[in-house]
């Protein structure tokens, strides 16, 4: 390798993220992305939320394997998804005010990557009050579908909008946690913060 | 057809397509010509008919975009540019490399930015420029040896 080519090799240059974040946001503004997500914070940690025209079609924890929820985005609705923090406003309001405990209105929802079973079993969940639970089997039955809480649990383990869906507020019939997307910690949090608020 | 999320194109290729794009335009419609690049592979997208060579047709939109640039804005020699603010300023011979590749004959100018700043194979470079691997290998060849003269 010739000198004169390692130093244009290595010639510095300016960063080019101010102009990648003017080319997602123009993106989002005139149509071409379909999918746009960015990181929220949270006391359960860094949230990845997705969303389209719709609405919220996603919400990762960082525990979850982004790679794949983008591939099966980019596979099932539309490869054409950009980073974009600045589109994730009003996600980022709502989990503001639902962990400061004045939770707002949920926000609009991109109900596209729930099945049909899932949406019944999600919207029974959705109707269980803020600090209260419900067995995998009342889940079940509110779903139309009183023999089915083992196919119940694995809806709400697929349940791609959780916090905002609130399937952390399912337990097992003993009461106890029996397991969460996110793990077992982040449901206890959740749980324990809707006590709070609730009273 | 599965294509990739758009996004893990931008991550890899943006700051080879970046660098070229300052190489050819300049820093400051570098930054434009980036966003133009993006925007219209983006819009093109989802009409691939393969996902085969993803950077390649990245570099030719990229190219396309510098060369409307130049033929828009410049009598095809760029002005020179001022330094970049990420350089310290003893780096002012790095300031006039950037200048003398942004002088060299369009061809030579294109394939050595291409190679070096956008770190593209010689199969790839032929295939922006629409011409031979050879012709490509020759036009870098020339280019460097311009540049010897003044940068050893």
């Amino acid at each position: 390798m010739s000198k004169i080519a390692d130093r244009i090799r290595n010639l510095p240059s300016d960063d080019h993220t101010g102009a990648l974040e003017r080319f997602a946001r123009r993106a989002v503004e005139d149509g071409s992305a379909r999918v746009a997500y960015g990181e929220v914070e949270s006391p359960i940690g860094d949230l990845t939320a997705v969303v389209t025209s719709r609405g919220l079609l996603a919400l990762a924890f960082e525990t979850d394997d982004l790679d794949r929820i983008m591939e099966s985005v980019a596979t099932k609705l539309s490869p054409l998804i950009v980073r974009t923090p600045s589109a994730v406003g009003r996600v980022r309001s709502w989990l503001d005010s639902y962990f400061e405990g004045h939770p707002q209105p949920a926000p609009g929802l991109d109900r596209s990557l729930i099945t049909p079973f899932q949406e019944r079993v999600l919207t029974a969940t959705a109707a269980i009050p803020l600090g209260e639970v419900r067995t995998y089997g009342q889940v079940a039955s509110l779903a139309g579908n009183p023999k089915a809480a083992r196919a119940t649990g694995r809806a709400l383990g697929a349940n791609p909008i959780p916090v905002v869906l609130p399937c952390h507020r399912v337990v097992a019939a003993d009461g106890s946690l029996h397991g969460y997307a996110g793990g077992l910690d982040r449901k206890r949090l959740l749980l324990d913060h809707e006590r709070t608020i609730s009273v | 057809m599965n294509l990739p999320p758009f996004q893990t194109l931008v991550d890899e290729h943006a700051r080879p397509l970046y660098r070229f794009l300052r190489g050819m335009v300049g820093p400051v419609a570098a930054d434009d010509c980036l966003q133009e690049t993006l925007l219209a592979a983006l819009r093109a997208y989802n009409g691939l008919s393969h996902d085969g060579n993803l950077r390649g047709w990245l570099f030719t939109i990229a190219h396309r975009k510098g060369i409307d640039h130049v033929r828009r804005y410049a009598k095809e020699i760029p002005s020179p540019s001022p330094p970049d603010r990420a350089s310290p300023p003893q780096t002012v011979r790095d300031t006039d490399l950037w200048n003398r590749v942004a002088r060299l004959p369009p061809k030579q100018r294109t394939a050595v930015t291409l190679r070096y700043l956008g770190d593209l194979p010689y199969a790839d470079i032929a295939a922006v420029m629409s011409i031979s691997e050879p012709a490509a290998r020759q036009n870098v060849r020339a280019g460097l040896a311009s540049l010897r003269k003044d940068f050893t």
